[in-house]
C-alpha cells in the first residue's frame, strides 16, 4: 500500500491548521500525567457504566470500548462540506424508501433492477402501500466514511435501522471536557451536546396523524442482556423518555399504551431498537417474545409511529448501496457529494472473475454482513486464508461484494511507546424528522492495532472524540 | 352465485389465559369476481363451564393492506378459557376462469419470488418443474405445473400436518389444498414465475370435485403471476381454477404468511391450547 | 412510571432487606449454638433453616448442618435464591435495569456492594469469619439505605422502594419472632429458664435492639415484653405495627401523587386498624405462632394486591 494520509501531519509538510493547537497540548503533556489521565479516564467510563458487550465471545460482559484521548479535528470547511454531503444522502435513502414501498419509479425507470429491491430479504411485503408520517422512514441514518486525503471521503455503509454508538460520541466529549477544559477554551470547538433534544424533536415530529397533543415517546429494548442496553437508557435518561420493553406495551383498540403504575399511558411514538423480525409475533416471528403482538396493525392504521420504520432495512443492504449516488441523481437531481467506494458485486460474472484474479488486493465482505465479521482484507491476510476465502467465494458469489482496499487516513494516537498514527472511520448521526439534521460531530472509531484497517470494536477498535471546530 | 358461509373457530385452552390480540384476514376480497351481500365477524370469549358469560372482543386498527387484504385486530380481555370467532355472511360471486379482475393492490409481484422454508425448492421439486414445459408461454407453464402438482401430491387428509413444507409434502405423496398450494408456488417459483398462497371458502355441492368436501370448505389454493393477465389462481387440489365456487380472502408467501386468523394469548403459557374449526358454505340458490 | 420500573425498585428494596435478615439469621444460629443444649447441635440449626424456608435445599446440598456450610449455604451459595450473595446480585441486576431511576449514590452503593461481594468471593474462606460476614453485609444495607434516603427524589419510585423495605421487613421481623417461640424452644417448661432468657437476648442482638429494648422496657427480658417490642411498638423500627404503619404511608402517598385510591390503601388500612387495636394477652391467647403465620399471609396478600394494582400493569 501506499502512503497514508495523516490528519494532523498531512502528507509531509508540517502540521495541518486544525490541529495545530495540539500540537501545543502534546508537549506539555509528560507521558506520567499521560498515563494518570487515561487511567481517570477509565474510572470515568467504569463509573457511568458504559460498557459493551461482544456477540459470542463471551468474556466479561462489563468490557470498557477503549478510549484514546487525542482527538479527531475537523476545520469548518471540511465538516460544511461533508455536512451536505451527509445530509443528501440520508435525504434520498429515505426518498428510495417511500418509492419503493409505493410505485416504484426508480425501478420502473429501470435505474435499479426489480430483484435487487423486492427479492431483498429487508424489503417487508407487509408494509408496502402505508407511507409514514413526513415521509420518512429512516429517522436516524448513520453514514460511515473514510478518508484517504484532504479532500477525498468515501461512504462505506449505511445504516437505515438502528445505528449505534451515538452515546460514545456524546460520552467522549462529556470526559474530554471534564479532563481537558482547557482544551475547549483554547481551541473553538462546535457543541454537540444538543443531541439528544434534536433527536426527541426529530422523533416527536413524526407523531401518528392520529396523535392529538404532546406525543409520547419511548424507546424500545431488547432488554438489559442486551449488548447496547447502556446506550438505549442513556438516550432515555437524556431525552427524558420511557425505556420500555416489549412486555411493558399492548394493544387495545386502535392504540398502543404502556402499562404503568397509574394504568395504561398511550404511546406515540416508539424509537425501537429490536430488529423487525422481533416487532410483532402477530405479523413478523411469531416466536418473538420481544415484540408487541398486534403493534404492526396499529402502526398500518396510523396510530402508532415506528423509528426507524419496519422496512427501512432494504436502504442499507450492500447489495443496494452501490446504487446510492443513482439515487441521489434520480430523486434530487444532484451529483453526489460524497462518493461511493467502487464495488464489485460477486453475483455479476464478469466482476466475480475480477475479484477472484484480484482478491490479494481487494476488501471482500459479505451482502448481509455486519460488525467486521465474515470478511477478508486481502493485503492482511495469509496466502491459507485468501484461499480459504476463494472458496466460499466460489462456493456463494452473490453473498459477496469486493472493494478495493482503501488507504484508511489516521489521526495520532496514544500507544505505549507514545504517539503514533492509527487508521480511522467517521459515523455521523443523521436525524430525519419534520427536518434533517446533524449535529457537528460524530464518532470517530480508531484501528488501535499498528497497520490495521478494522475499526470494528469487536475487533480491537476504540473510539476518539470527533471536533468541528468553529469558522 | 350466491354463497352463504358460516365459519366458526373455537379455541379452548387448558388455563385461563388473561388476554388475547388477533389479527384477522376475514374479509372477502374485493375484485370482479365477488361482491359482499352482507358479512359480520365476531369474537366472544368465556369460561368453560360458565354459560351466558361470554364477553364480546374489541374491535381495534382496520385498515387494507399493500396485498389489498382487509385486516381488522382485536383484543380479547381475559380471563378466558374458551375464544370463539365466528363469520357469517352472503357473497355474489363469478366465474372469471381464476383470473383476479379489478383487485387493487400495490406490491410488485417481483416481491413474491421469494421463498419461505414451506414454499423452498428441492431437487425433486426441481425436477418436477422441469418436466413442464414453457413452449406454450406463461400460461400454459402455470396450467402444465398446476397439473403437475395434482398428479404427483394425491388428496389425503392426516398425512401432513401445519407445518408441513412443499417438498416434504411431496415426498409422501400425498396431502391437503395446503401442501398442492405449497408445492405449485414452489414450482412456479422455480421457473420464475411469481407466486403466492391464497385461502378462502369452497362450497362443494353434491358433485363437487372434492373429495371430502365438509373439511375442505375452509380451503386454499395459489396464485401464479402471468405477464399481462395479472394473477391468476389454481387449485391443484380440485384440478381446476377458482371459480364461481370460491370465495376468496387474503394471500401471503405460504400458509403462515396468509393465514386467516393470527393470535397471541397473553397468560396462558401453562397450558396447552385446542383448535377446533366448523365450516359450512351453503349456495343460497337452491 | 412504567410498572415494570415500580416492580425492580421493589424488588431491589425486598432483596436488600432480605440480605440483611438472613445474615443476622446466621448471626443468630452460630449463637445460640455456642451454648450447650439437650438436643445437640443440629435440631437447632434445622429449625432455624425450616422457620426460614431454607431447609429444603441445604439438606438436598450438604446434608449435615456444619457451621461452614451453613455459612456457605446462607451467605455465599447462589444455588440459595435467599443467600446473601444471591440476594446482592439480584438487587444489583434490578438496579443496573432501573439506573436512570435512581441517583449515581444509590447506583455506586448497590454496585459497590456487589464488588466488594466479588472480591469477598474470591478471598480465602478461611479468612473469613461469621461476624465479618453478618457486620459486612449489615454496612452494605446501611450504606444503600442511606443513600435512597439521602439522594433520591420523593416521587413514585422512592414510595414502591419503600414499600419493598417494609413489607420484607414486616414479613422477616415476624419470621424471626416465629423462629424464637415455635421452633427453637422445645417444652414449655423451659418458659423462663435461662436457656429461654439466653435466647430471646440472641435474638434481640441479632436485630441489632438489643439495647433499645432495655431503654423501653427494662429489667427481666420475658416472651410477653419481646412480643410487644417486636410486634406492637411504634418506637421499634422492625416492629410488625412500624412496618404496616410505613406501607400504609407510602401507600396513601402514592395515592395521592396518582390521584386514587384502590384495594392496596383498604387492605392496609385494615391491617392497621387491627395492629392498633392489638393487645399482647389476645396474641398470647391466640398462640404466637398462629398469630405469626397469620400475619406473614395478611403480608404476602398485601404484597400480592401492590403487585396486581402497581405493579404488574394488568389494571386498564
Amino acid at each position: 500500500m501506499g502512503v497514508f494520509f495523516d490528519e494532523m501531519n498531512g502528507s509531509g509538510g508540517g502540521t495541518r491548521i486544525p490541529y495545530a493547537r495540539l500540537e501545543e497540548w502534546l508537549a506539555t503533556m509528560p507521558k506520567e500525567l499521560r498515563s494518570l489521565k487515561q487511567a481517570e479516564a477509565e474510572a470515568l467510563f467504569r463509573r457511568i457504566g458504559i460498557t459493551f458487550a461482544v456477540y459470542g465471545e463471551g468474556g466479561d460482559p462489563d468490557r470498557l470500548i477503549p478510549f484514546d484521548m487525542f482527538p479527531r479535528v475537523f476545520s469548518a470547511a471540511e465538516w460544511a462540506r461533508l455536512d451536505r454531503g451527509v445530509k443528501q444522502r440520508a435525504k434520498a435513502l429515505n426518498m428510495f424508501l417511500v418509492d419503493v414501498y409505493g410505485r416504484g419509479e426508480i425501478i420502473r425507470a429501470g435505474r435499479i433492477p426489480a430483484n435487487l429491491v423486492y427479492q431483498n430479504e429487508a424489503y417487508e411485503k407487509a408494509v408496502v402501500g402505508f407511507v409514514p408520517p413526513k415521509g420518512v422512514y429512516s429517522h436516524i441514518v448513520g453514514i460511515d466514511l473514510v478518508r484517504t486525503g484532504p479532500e477525498d471521503f468515501f461512504v462505506l455503509e449505511d445504516n437505515c435501522r438502528t445505528p449505534s454508538g451515538v452515546s460514545y460520541m456524546l460520552e467522549n466529549r462529556e470526559i474530554m471536557m471534564r479532563m481537558f477544559p482547557g482544551l475547549f477554551r483554547e481551541n473553538r470547538i462546535q457543541p454537540i451536546d444538543s443531541y439528544a433534544e434534536i433527536l426527541r424533536r426529530t422523533l416527536a415530529s413524526v407523531a401518528p396523524v392520529k396523535c392529538k397533543g404532546e406525543p409520547k415517546v419511548v424507546i424500545l429494548t431488547p432488554g438489559h442482556f442486551n449488548s447496547a442496553y447502556y446506550e438505549h437508557s442513556f438516550l432515555a435518561d437524556l431525552m427524558g423518555v420511557e425505556l420500555v420493553e416489549g412486555q411493558d406495551l399492548f394493544v387495545d383498540g386502535e392504540f398502543v399504551y404502556a402499562r404503568t403504575t397509574e394504568g395504561p399511558k398511550r404511546v406515540d411514538v416508539i424509537y425501537r431498537r429490536i430488529d423487525d423480525a422481533f416487532l410483532d409475533p402477530l405479523c413478523f416471528r411469531p416466536d418473538s417474545m420481544l415484540g408487541v403482538p398486534g403493534l404492526m396493525d396499529v402502526y398500518r392504521s396510523g396510530g402508532v409511529s415506528i423509528c426507524s420504520a419496519p422496512g427501512a432495512g432494504v436502504a442499507d443492504d450492500k447489495a443496494i448501496y452501490t446504487y446510492v449516488p443513482e439515487m441521489i441523481r434520480f430523486y434530487l437531481g444532484e451529483e453526489p457529494i460524497l462518493k461511493n467506494v467502487p464495488t464489485w458485486k460477486c453475483a455479476e460474472r464478469d466482476d466475480l472473475k475480477y475479484v477472484l484474479d484480484n482478491l490479494g488486493e481487494l476488501v471482500v465482505k459479505e451482502v448481509h454482513g455486519s460488525g467486521g465479521y465474515g470478511m477478508l482484507v486481502g493485503p492482511k491476510a495469509s496466502k491459507a486464508e485468501i484461499e480459504a476465502f476463494r472458496a466460499q467465494l466460489v462456493a456463494n458469489p452473490s453473498n459477496y461484494i469486493a472493494q478495493p482496499t482503501l488507504a484508511l487516513s489516521t489521526v495520532p494516537t496514544f500507544v505505549d511507546e507514545g504517539v503514533a498514527p492509527r487508521h480511522v472511520d467517521l459515523r455521523p448521526y443523521c436525524l430525519v424528522g419534520e427536518r434533517i439534521e446533524l449535529v457537528k460531530g460524530g464518532l470517530t472509531r480508531v484501528a488501535l492495532r499498528e497497520g490495521s484497517l478494522v475499526v470494528n470494536s469487536s475487533q480491537g477498535g476504540g473510539v476518539k472524540d470527533t471536533w468541528v471546530l468553529a469558522e | 352465485m350466491r354463497l352463504i358461509v358460516d365459519h366458526i373457530t373455537r379455541y379452548d385452552y387448558e388455563r385461563p389465559v388473561r388476554g388475547l390480540v388477533q389479527s384477522h384476514r376475514l374479509t372477502p376480497s374485493v375484485f370482479q369476481g365477488q361482491k359482499v351481500i352482507s358479512w359480520q365477524v365476531s369474537v366472544t370469549a368465556g369460561q368453560t363451564g360458565e354459560e351466558g358469560g361470554e364477553t364480546p372482543g374489541l374491535l381495534g386498527a382496520e385498515f387494507t393492506d399493500g396485498a389489498g387484504d382487509r385486516i381488522q385486530g382485536w383484543r380479547i380481555a381475559g380471563p378466558a378459557t374458551r375464544v370463539t370467532v365466528r363469520v357469517q355472511g352472503e357473497v355474489e360471486t363469478a366465474d372469471l376462469a381464476g383470473m383476479l379482475k379489478g383487485h387493487r393492490e400495490v406490491i410488485n409481484p417481483c416481491a413474491y419470488k421469494r421463498e419461505t422454508a414451506m414454499t423452498a425448492g428441492s431437487a425433486a421439486l426441481e425436477a418436477l418443474a422441469e418436466t413442464v414445459s414453457d413452449a406454450g408461454g406463461q400460461l400454459s407453464l402455470a396450467h402444465g405445473l398446476s397439473a403437475a402438482v395434482s398428479g404427483a401430491i394425491r388428496y389425503q387428509p392426516g398425512v401432513t400436518h401445519a407445518h408441513t413444507s412443499a417438498s416434504e409434502a411431496l415426498a409422501l405423496g400425498e396431502g391437503v389444498c395446503q401442501d398442492h398450494a405449497h408445492a405449485l408456488i414452489a414450482l412456479a417459483r422455480l421457473r420464475g414465475l411469481p407466486a403466492r398462497y391464497v385461502s378462502g371458502y369452497l362450497f362443494a355441492d353434491s358433485s363437487g370435485a372434492a373429495p371430502d368436501s365438509a373439511a375442505e370448505a375452509a380451503h386454499a389454493w395459489a396464485e401464479i403471476f402471468v405477464d399481462g393477465l395479472g394473477w391468476i389462481g389454481f387449485d391443484p387440489a380440485n384440478e381446476c381454477c377458482p371459480d364461481a365456487r370460491y370465495i376468496r380472502l387474503a394471500s401471503g408467501f405460504d400458509a403462515r404468511d396468509a393465514a386467516p386468523i393470527r393470535g397471541v394469548a397473553r397468560g396462558g403459557t401453562a397450558g396447552d391450547e385446542f383448535m377446533d374449526v366448523s365450516v359450512a358454505v351453503l349456495s343460497a340458490d337452491q | 412510571m412504567l410498572s415494570r420500573t415500580a416492580n425492580n425498585l421493589y424488588w431491589i428494596a425486598r432483596y436488600m432487606e432480605r440480605a440483611d435478615t438472613v445474615a443476622r439469621l446466621l448471626d443468630v444460629g452460630s449463637r445460640i449454638s455456642l451454648i450447650p443444649s439437650e438436643h445437640g447441635y443440629r435440631s437447632e440449626w434445622d429449625s432455624l433453616l425450616q422457620a426460614s424456608g431454607m431447609a429444603e435445599g441445604f439438606t438436598a446440598k450438604y446434608g449435615d448442618p456444619v457451621q461452614r456450610n451453613l455459612e456457605s449455604w446462607l451467605f455465599f451459595d447462589r444455588d440459595n435464591p435467599s443467600s446473601v450473595a444471591s440476594c446482592l446480585t439480584s438487587a444489583r441486576e434490578n438496579a443496573r435495569i432501573v439506573r436512570t431511576a435512581m441517583t449515581a449514590q444509590v447506583w455506586d452503593a448497590l454496585n459497590g456492594a456487589f464488588q466488594e461481594l466479588r472480591q469477598l468471593e474470591r478471598q480465602e474462606r478461611s479468612s473469613l469469619d461469621q461476624s465479618t460476614l453478618t457486620e459486612w453485609v449489615t454496612r452494605q444495607s446501611a450504606l444503600v439505605r442511606g443513600a435512597i434516603d439521602a439522594t433520591l427524589l420523593r416521587d413514585d419510585g422512592y414510595n414502591f422502594l419503600n414499600l419493598g423495605y417494609y413489607l420484607e421487613r414486616a414479613d422477616n421481623t415476624a419470621r424471626l419472632l416465629d423462629v424464637k417461640y415455635y421452633v427453637l424452644l422445645p417444652r414449655l417448661d423451659f418458659v423462663g429458664s435461662g436457656l429461654d432468657n439466653y435466647q430471646w437476648s440472641t435474638l434481640l442482638r441479632a436485630m441489632g435492639a438489643q439495647r433499645a429494648f432495655h431503654w423501653a422496657y427494662g429489667g427481666e427480658i420475658t416472651a410477653g415484653k419481646i412480643a410487644d417490642f417486636l410486634i406492637l411498638n411504634r418506637q421499634s423500627p422492625r416492629a410488625l405495627i412500624t412496618c404496616i404503619a410505613g406501607a400504609e404511608n407510602h401507600l396513601a402517598r402514592l395515592a395521592k401523587t396518582y390521584g386514587k385510591e384502590n384495594a392496596a390503601q383498604t387492605l392496609v388500612r385494615e391491617m392497621m386498624t387491627e395492629l392498633e387495636t392489638e393487645t399482647v394477652e389476645r396474641i398470647f391467647d391466640e398462640g404466637l405462632h398462629e398469630y405469626l403465620s397469620r400475619f406473614i399471609g395478611s403480608v404476602a396478600g398485601l404484597g400480592s394486591v401492590i403487585h396486581e394494582v402497581y405493579l404488574g400493569g394488568e389494571v386498564s
